[in-house]
Parts: structure tokens; C-alpha cells; sequence
């Protein structure tokens, strides 16, 4: 019998954070597609868009929203995914390992990735676009609460829909439909002031505008650029309000819709 | 108590009941085989049995807990094996071993572990480049890191070769021999024939019988069959009184070639299952 206790949740999940950092960079897919994808478009798109200083720094705060989505949303939905079709979450459910310790490990994951991500986008931005980084303590502490909610908001609905998915390759639809389409929705390729009212109002539902709105108010040379968003203005309460609440959202639709493996039922 | 209890347990899938009413005891201690062929539900009853699936009906306890409400503490005990894995790809094996011991509040010697499965020539390769017998072998150590008081092994020596699966065997009864309790599902019969205090055959979601490897299905006192060569050729007698035949015949002479056989556990497995 043993009666030593077993170990902590916290020390658990931040043991599972590395494991799962050192699984995701030894992968070439996830190098080249998850965190230098956003980086390379910018590089792409940038080249055709970008005409003036004032039109770098939109499109290069859009692109880190849409990047920092696609290694949150896309990208941790798809390892769920993963770690349920590879049988990495049916052995660990076999183990005394709490299901906080391995949110905690994704979420550590997430955060690197995301990083790795944002500063690969805003070094091509610097080099390339003289895109101009925000000068104040202030912006970047907005920077830091948007780039936070973002992903923690996004990694949680990634989570959840990744049940709905039964293989990698399903996920890989499920996720990334949403994702493309609310990247026109949501003012990175496409100003929002160009889309129609009602398209913008299926939009301003989606986190994605929020973070990319938020990350503008940061880059942007200076606040009277604020008149070329839907609203007039940054609106950085409604940014955590909306982000709050899809965070709730996530956290409840992930603990009722969790599956450690496609067949538990 | 038994580490294991099970009464009426059934399972079926969008219809098709591949569970149908098994009752299992399991003593603490016992090595317990399940055997059955592909699609008996084998897999299915075991993974009932460690929290996996849900179940339809029937009472289970396993280590005094019933899986489908169990926790932490529980799931400490358990060793699982599971029937396929590929996780671990980009890990390697002394990686894989040492991240797993940290769960455990008493766990083996990660690198004990390696060297027990017989991966210590591997321990620096990653888990998605070994080979199918080695692969199994990396289950094996995360399913004993733990020191569990129960393991479960479904299948586990399906592609080993015959080297590996001795050098597997020896490993169960080293840690049969520690006071693990083992449940471990096969569809080799010399397996369960070298391991297995008890064996069940399942067959179509049902228990078809249940004994020791060497009375399973009245194996012990089915119709011996006597033979020997005679100028005319090989003779054959069944009988339940083979000793008394042996010694009618012999009266008139030696025997040439002289066999008395009981059905295999093979015959009597085949007879159950057919
Ligand atoms: N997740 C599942 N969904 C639907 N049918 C299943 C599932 N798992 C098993 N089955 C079916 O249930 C029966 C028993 O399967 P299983 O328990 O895997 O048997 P065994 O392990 O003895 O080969 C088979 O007919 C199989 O096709
Ligand atoms: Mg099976």
C-alpha cells in the first residue's frame, strides 16, 4: 500500500508543459505551419497590401491577431485531436495525472507557440514593413492582456470543438473553416469598414475581430486611427468584455463536451 | 476481498451487444487470462474494467471501487496496458519512462524499468521509430512505472517474436511473483497456458467456460486417447479409464510407440469457441 501522497497538480502540469513543448518543436509541420505560416503570409500578402507606414502597422497588428488564433484555436485544437487519435489521452486518463495538469501543460504550450509565433511576425514586420513597435509601457500592457485573453479564449473553443472532430484529418476542416472565414470577417485581409453591415455584425460575435481591434489600438501610429474601426473607437473594455465571455463560454462547453478518447461511450 | 468483481456486465454498440452478461472474480494475486477470438469483447470488458468505457448494465468493482465513479488514488493503483498506442512518437523512451514516473507518488526506477523490458539499447531512440515488438515494450514500462497493484494487458505480445514473447513472460511472472494482480487478455494459448492461474474464454460476449489452464472445459476428465503401433498399423482407443486400458493391453506384450493423450487446450478452446 502506498501512502505517500501523489504529486501536485500544478508541479504535474507544469511537468507536462514541457513534455508537450519539446513533442511540438521537434515536429517540422508544427515549425512550419503553425508558427512561421503567419510570419511567411506577411511576408506574401504584405509585399501586395502594404503601400504606406499607417497601412504596416493595421496589417501587421491584424496578422499577429490571426496568427496568435491560429496556433491557439487551430493549433491546440488539432493536438487535442491528436492526442486522442494517437492514444496520448487514453493512457494518460489511465494514469493518477488530474485533466487540470495536462490543461495547464496545453495552455503552457500555447503560450510558447503563440509567442514563438507573434515574434517571428513582428521581427519580418520590423525588418521588412519598418512597421514601427509600440513605445509605451501602456500599450504593451494592453498588448499583454489582449495577446492573454486571446489565446486562453481561443484555446478553449479549440478545445471543445476538437470533440466534435473524429481524426486529425476531420480536424483539420472543422477548425480551419471558421478560422479563414473569420479572418474576412474580422478585418485582417479585408478592412471591416469595406464589408457589409451585416457581415460585420457576424464578425463582432467572434473573437478574432476583438483580438485583432485590440492589437491595432497598439500599433496604430497614433488614436486618431481609431475612426477606421467598425465602432469609431478602440473599445478596449468591450475587447474584455467579449474575450471574458468566450473564455466562460469555453471553459463550460470543455468541461461538458470533453472526451479522453473516441470511444468511451 | 477480490481485486476484481463483476456480475451481468453487459455493453452493446448502436445495437449490437458485444458484451452480453459476464460475471468475473479475480482473486488479489491471481494471473488471470481472457481468452477469446477477435471480436469476443475482450477489449471492450477490459477497458469497462479500467474507467475507460461505460458500461449498460451489471455491477463492477475493481480494487473495491467502481471504475465509471473512480479517482485519482484509484487510477494510481492501476498498471493499463492498452491494446494500441502510438503516442510518445517525438519522445524518447527514457524520456517517455522518466515523464510518466513523475505521476506516481511511489514510482520504479525509471531506468530499472527500461532495462527490465529490455530497452536499454533503445532508451535514446524516439518512440515513433521503434519497431512493433519494441513499441509494446515501452507500453509495457509506462504501464509498470507506477508499482500498480493491478495491471491490465490487453493483447500484449500480438507481433512479438518468439524470443520476445519468453523474455515477456518472464516479466509477468517476476511481477506475478511481487503480488501484482494481473488481467491480461490473449488469443495465444500457450500464453495463457504458461502464465494463467485462470482462464476465461469469451466468446460472443459471454463467459463460454472458466477453469485452470488444465481444466478448462473438463479438459481433466475428457476421453483419454490411447495409441500405439501394432503390425497393423497405428490403433486408437478412447476411453475415461486409460490406465486399466494400458494395462489390458500391455498383458500380451510390449507396445510399440506408446501414447496416451488429453485434448489440447487447443482442442477443448476451439470446441468451446466453435
Ligand atoms: N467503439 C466501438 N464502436 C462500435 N463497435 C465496437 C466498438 N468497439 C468494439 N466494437 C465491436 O464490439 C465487438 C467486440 O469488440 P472488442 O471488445 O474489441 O473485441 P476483442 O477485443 O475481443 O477483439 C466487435 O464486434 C467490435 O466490432
Ligand atoms: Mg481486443
Amino acid at each position: 500500500m502506498t501512502t505517500a501522497t501523489l504529486p501536485g497538480t500544478l508541479s504535474l502540469g507544469l511537468s507536462r508543459g514541457a513534455t508537450e513543448l519539446r513533442e511540438f518543436f521537434r515536429q517540422k509541420e508544427n515549425l512550419i505551419f503553425t508558427v512561421s505560416l503567419p510570419a511567411l503570409l506577411m511576408l506574401l500578402l504584405g509585399t501586395v497590401y502594404v503601400k504606406e507606414p499607417a497601412a504596416a502597422q493595421m496589417f501587421a497588428a491584424s496578422m499577429i491577431g490571426a496568427g496568435i488564433i491560429s496556433t491557439s484555436f487551430v493549433g491546440l485544437g488539432m493536438s487535442v485531436v491528436a492526442d486522442r487519435e494517437d492514444g496520448t489521452l487514453k493512457r494518460l486518463r489511465g494514469t493518477p495525472m488530474p485533466f487540470t495538469s495536462y490543461f495547464i501543460g496545453k495552455i503552457i504550450l500555447v503560450f510558447v507557440s503563440s509567442l514563438v509565433e507573434a515574434v517571428l511576425l513582428m521581427v519580418v514586420a520590423v525588418l521588412r514593413f519598418d512597421v514601427e513597435l509600440p513605445s509605451t509601457a501602456g500599450k504593451w500592457l494592453t498588448f499583454g492582456w489582449v495577446f492573454a485573453l486571446g489565446v486562453i479564449s481561443c484555446s478553449l473553443i479549440g478545445v471543445a470543438l476538437s470533440s466534435i472532430a473524429k481524426s486529425t484529418r476531420s480536424a483539420a476542416g472543422v477548425l480551419n473553416l471558421p478560422y479563414i472565414v473569420l479572418q474576412f470577417l474580422s478585418g485582417v485581409f479585408i478592412m471591416q469598414m469595406a464589408l457589409p453591415e451585416s457581415l460585420r455584425t457576424v464578425g463582432s460575435f467572434f473573437p478574432l475581430k476583438w483580438v485583432c481591434q485590440g492589437f491595432r489600438s497598439v500599433f496604430a501610429l497614433n488614436d486618431d486611427y481609431a475612426v477606421m474601426e467598425a465602432a469609431g473607437s478602440w473599445e478596449l473594455g468591450k475587447i474584455a468584455l467579449v474575450l471574458g465571455a468566450w473564455t466562460i463560454v469555453g471553459l463550460v462547453l470543455v468541461s461538458r463536451t470533453f472526451k479522453w478518447s473516441n470511444t468511451s461511450r | 476481498m477480490n481485486a476484481i468483481r463483476v456480475r451481468g456486465l453487459q455493453k452493446a454498440y448502436k445495437g449490437h451487444q458485444a458484451v452480453a452478461g459476464v460475471d468475473l472474480d479475480i482473486a488479489r494475486g491471481e494471473v488471470f487470462a481472457v481468452l477469446g477470438p477477435n471480436g469476443a469483447g475482450k477489449t471492450t470488458s477490459v477497458e469497462i474494467l479500467e474507467g475507460h468505457r461505460d458500461r449498460d448494465a451489471g455491477e463492477v468493482s475493481v480494487l473495491g471501487t467502481d471504475p465509471a465513479k473512480a479517482g485519482r488514488e484509484w487510477r494510481a493503483k492501476l498498471g493499463i496496458v492498452l491494446q494500441s498506442a502510438t503516442d510518445a512518437a517525438n519522445l524518447t523512451v527514457r524520456e517517455a519512462v522518466h515523464h510518466y514516473a513523475k505521476y506516481y507518488a511511489d514510482p520504479r526506477d525509471p531506468e530499472e524499468v527500461i532495462d527490465l523490458v529490455g530497452l536499454t539499447e533503445k532508451a535514446k531512440s524516439r518512440g515513433g521509430t521503434l519497431s512493433g515488438g519494441q513499441r509494446r515494450r515501452l507500453d509495457v514500462a509506462l504501464g509498470i512505472i507506477g508499482r500498480p497493484e493491478l495491471m491490465f494487458l490487453d493483447e500484449p505480445t500480438t507481433g512479438f517474436d518468439p524470443e520476445a514473447r519468453r523474455q515477456f513472460w518472464n516479466l509477468i511472472k517476476r511481477l506475478a511473483a511481487e503480488g501484482t494482480t494481473i488481467l491480461l487478455t490473449t488469443h495465444y494459448l500457450d500464453e495463457a497456458e504458461a502464465l494463467a492461474d485462470r482462464v476465461a474464454v469469451l466468446a460472443g460476449g459471454r463467459v463460454v467456460a472458466e477453469g485452470t489452464p488444465q481444466t478448462l472445459g473438463g479438459r481433466a476428465h475428457a476421453d483419454a486417447a490411447v495409441r500405439w503401433l501394432s503390425d497393423r498399423g497405428y490403433q486408437e482407443i478412447r476411453t475415461s479409464e486409460p490406465t486399466k486400458t494400458i494395462a489390458e493391453l500391455s498383458r500380451h506384450g510390449e507396445l510399440a510407440e506408446l501414447t496416451v493423450t488429453r485434448p489440447s487446450l487447443e482442442d477443448v478452446y476451439l470446441e468451446l469457441i466453435a
